[in-house]
């Protein structure tokens, strides 16, 4: 090689240079500002006029929210203590904070509701990380009932009895398991159906007279607050994604009918304001139904929020499957995976990660829609905003209850984002 | 003797041809097989009869319908007449049928196709544990078997995003085999690869034949085709236009489709 270079004149270094600080404007903070704040004229006025923004927004309301009084009976006594200075009245969610959180929900029964958010994260974590243990999926499976029962009470018999209709479908789908697979669904499905429709009653009523355990009956009208904000929020999200996911699957189907059933749902739904559905489960639904049925208004919600939910996951879903390549379908063909085992196995895991944001988009907006009850005469924490300013104590006070509630809803819908991400950043599983 | 120029030896050891014996026993059998595209007709009165052990390079120019031969006979596509074998199970609508010959006949797609969501273990395992219903524990021995028999073992726990083309496509291989198949279908596996890549593909397909495993082959490789192939199919406009074994194809084409074909992916 050296030869190649003969004709370059030959140099060797005798001292070597010490490592050196870069120049004052490559260090530092000045570095920094330049590089985030003044990086350019139209840059720096940006920045200038955002600083000058958010000057005016603490002046405006840093005093306000500073100068806070908690403690009064009532806006008159609130001002009175003010004195005329501007001064927020955070005084009202001291004294109403219940209200706002369960309605007018037995203040003797309030562990109730609390047992049950604390057993609802204890059957969430599973769910959302992998690292809890497998085993408390059970009890996850089991916490729908057990939270029904704690927020209404009644018979303990009648969640019991429900979960027995699963019973009754998964003994109907192992008789007749031998046959074929569309069979031994039909079977668990229409098996689960008959006993919820026949023979629920009954038993719950049987077993009850012969042992009357349960807690105290709370009937839904009494459920308010941000209690009805979760209930059917957490209840729409996690019914919505299992219907998304067949109804996504039945959209892309090649059966035909199955194919426009779906299409048509997914379209109706879609093309009609949650409202509507809402006003439907609260006034028509009742003229359809035998005469003596009473079907909860929040169960009705429920099912309402999810069909609607269920729609729009349906197609944010449907997004993830259209990504997913076709070889992954034959791949998962080739090994011999029936269509039930590649969906499981290969395609949701990818087309669930690939939709994650939009599905997440879906699970906030739905959780922020559950305002909308207020309209159906439902006391969510808008409604009970408006019935404590109907009380001649509150009268008049509108920002306080507002901030509270926002920043409630804030935090749930925060959080939900700040998971997304972090699933996302977990399930990433290439160019690591 | 044909002017055409040999084809370069895909790996530069000796073949073991010991074990490469074809047993009259049938492994697939196709007759009068018809297959269209629409109202294009894609694959016409294919006739074609394979024996355990053999191992069959089919080449064409694109769009003659080869891919989408060997692709039929797992039912990846869907023919309209005629009748496809293979061992011993008719493919038919029926979705047992094809679920029995899917296990039993391995693929390994032009672009790998390994599950980007599991590791190379997990893609590895996965059919044994739910097709077959092995333990998780033997699919894993048998899994990590395959990976070192293709020459990756190391990789077992990293993610197919982290692995080169020429790694991914052997991991595809080990993937097939951990099903235990009877019969393998390659559907132009180094197509997708760069040269040096190529190779290491080639050789873990080499020593799979090496072991006497019924092989089909679509590919341009026609170096492969006369180190291991038995037999060589030349498809041209959906047709079985030439059969021959290599050396006789090679040397001696027959038809002039072939010959022209033959001059272009050969000739310099």
């Amino acid at each position: 090689m050296s030869d190649t270079h003969s004709n370059t004149v030959s140099y060797v270094r005798d001292t070597m240079l010490d490592q050196q600080e870069p120049p004052v404007t490559e260090r530092g903070v000045i570095k920094w500002l330049r590089e985030n704040l003044f990086s350019g004229w139209l840059n720096s006025v940006l920045t200038i006029a955002s600083l000058g923004v958010i000057w005016f927004i603490i002046i405006e309301i840093g005093p306000w929210l500073l100068n806070t009084v908690w403690n009064a009976e009532s806006l008159r006594e609130c001002r009175a203590i003010l004195d005329g200075t501007s001064g927020a009245c955070f005084a009202v969610i001291k004294d109403r904070w219940h209200q706002l959180l369960f309605g007018f929900y037995p203040p003797e029964h309030y562990w109730r509701p609390v047992l049950a958010m604390v057993l609802m994260l204890v059957a969430l974590a599973p769910i959302l990380f992998s690292e809890v243990p497998r085993k408390m999926l059970y009890f996850s499976v089991l916490f729908p009932f057990i939270g029904y029962h704690l927020l209404w009470g009644g018979s303990v018999w009648l969640p019991i009895s429900v979960l027995l209709g699963f019973v009754v479908g998964y003994v109907a789908f192992r008789a007749t398991a031998k046959l074929s697979s569309l069979v031994s669904v039909i079977a668990a499905v229409a098996g689960t159906f008959l006993w919820w429709v026949f023979l629920a009653g009954p038993f719950d009523a049987a077993m009850y007279s012969v042992a009357p355990i349960g807690l105290e009956y709370v009937r839904s009208d009494a459920f308010g607050g941000f209690l009805i904000s979760i209930v059917i929020g957490v209840s729409g999200i996690s019914l919505s994604l299992p219907f998304g996911i067949l109804l996504a699957l039945g959209r892309q189907s090649d059966m035909i009918f199955l194919k426009s059933v779906c299409v048509i749902f997914i379209e109706f739904i879609r093309g009609v304001p949650l409202i509507t559905l809402l006003f439907t489960a609260s006034l028509l639904l009742n003229y359809f139904l035998p005469p003596g049925t009473s079907f909860d208004l929040i169960l009705r919600v429920i099912i309402m929020v999810t069909l609607f939910a269920s729609a729009y996951m349906a197609e944010v879903i449907r997004g993830g499957l259209a990504a997913l390549p076709k070889g992954q379908y034959e791949a998962a063909d080739a090994l011999g995976l029936d269509y039930w085992k590649a969906q499981r196995l290969i395609v949701m895991p990818q087309a669930l990660k690939i939709a994650i944001p939009g599905i997440v988009n879906t699970f906030i907006g739905l959780f922020k829609d559950t305002t909308l009850v207020v309209f159906i005469g439902l006391l969510d924490p808008i409604g009970l905003s408006n019935a404590i300013r109907a009380d001649t104590d509150w009268n008049g006070i509108y920002w306080e209850l507002f901030i509270f509630i926002g920043a409630l809803f804030f935090i749930f819908c925060f959080g939900m984002s700040r998971y997304s991400m972090y699933l996302e950043r977990k399930l990433k599983t290439d160019h690591r | 003797m044909s002017e055409v120029a040999a084809a370069e030896m895909p790996v530069d050891r000796s073949i073991d041809t010991s074990k490469m014996q074809i047993s009259d026993e049938l492994a697939i059998q196709i007759t009068g097989m018809n297959k269209w595209y629409g109202s294009f007709h894609v694959l016409r009165d294919i006739n074609m009869t394979v024996y355990r052990g053999e191992r069959i390079v089919i080449c064409g120019p694109s769009g003659s319908g080869k891919s989408t031969l060997i692709r039929c006979i797992n039912r990846l596509e869907e023919h309209q007449a005629g009748q496809i074998i293979v061992d011993g199970t008719e493919l038919t609508g029926d979705l047992k049928n094809i679920d029995k010959v899917r296990s039993e006949v391995g693929m390994v797609f032009q672009h790998f196709n390994l599950f980007p969501h599991l590791t190379i273990l997990e893609n590895c395992t996965l059919a044994p544990i739910w097709v077959r219903k092995v333990p998780k524990r033997e699919a894993e021995e048998t899994a990590m078997h395959f990976l070192e028999k293709v020459k990756i073992p190391e990789q077992a726990h990293k993610y197919p995003g982290q692995l080169s083309g020429g790694q991914q496509q052997r991991v595809a291989i080990a993937r097939s085999l951990c099903m235990k198949p009877r019969i393998m279908l390659f559907d132009e596996p180094t197509s997708a690869l760069d040269p040096e890549m190529i190779k290491e593909v080639l050789d873990t397909m080499i020593s799979l034949a090496e072991e006497g495993m019924t092989m089909l082959c679509v590919t341009h490789e026609m170096g492969f085709a006369q180190a291991v192939a038995n037999r060589v199919i030349f498809m041209d406009q959906g047709q079985i236009v030439e059969q021959n074994e290599p050396k006789e194809f090679f040397n001696n084409p027959q038809s002039d489709r072939t010959k022209l074909f033959l001059s272009q992916i050969l000739g310099h």
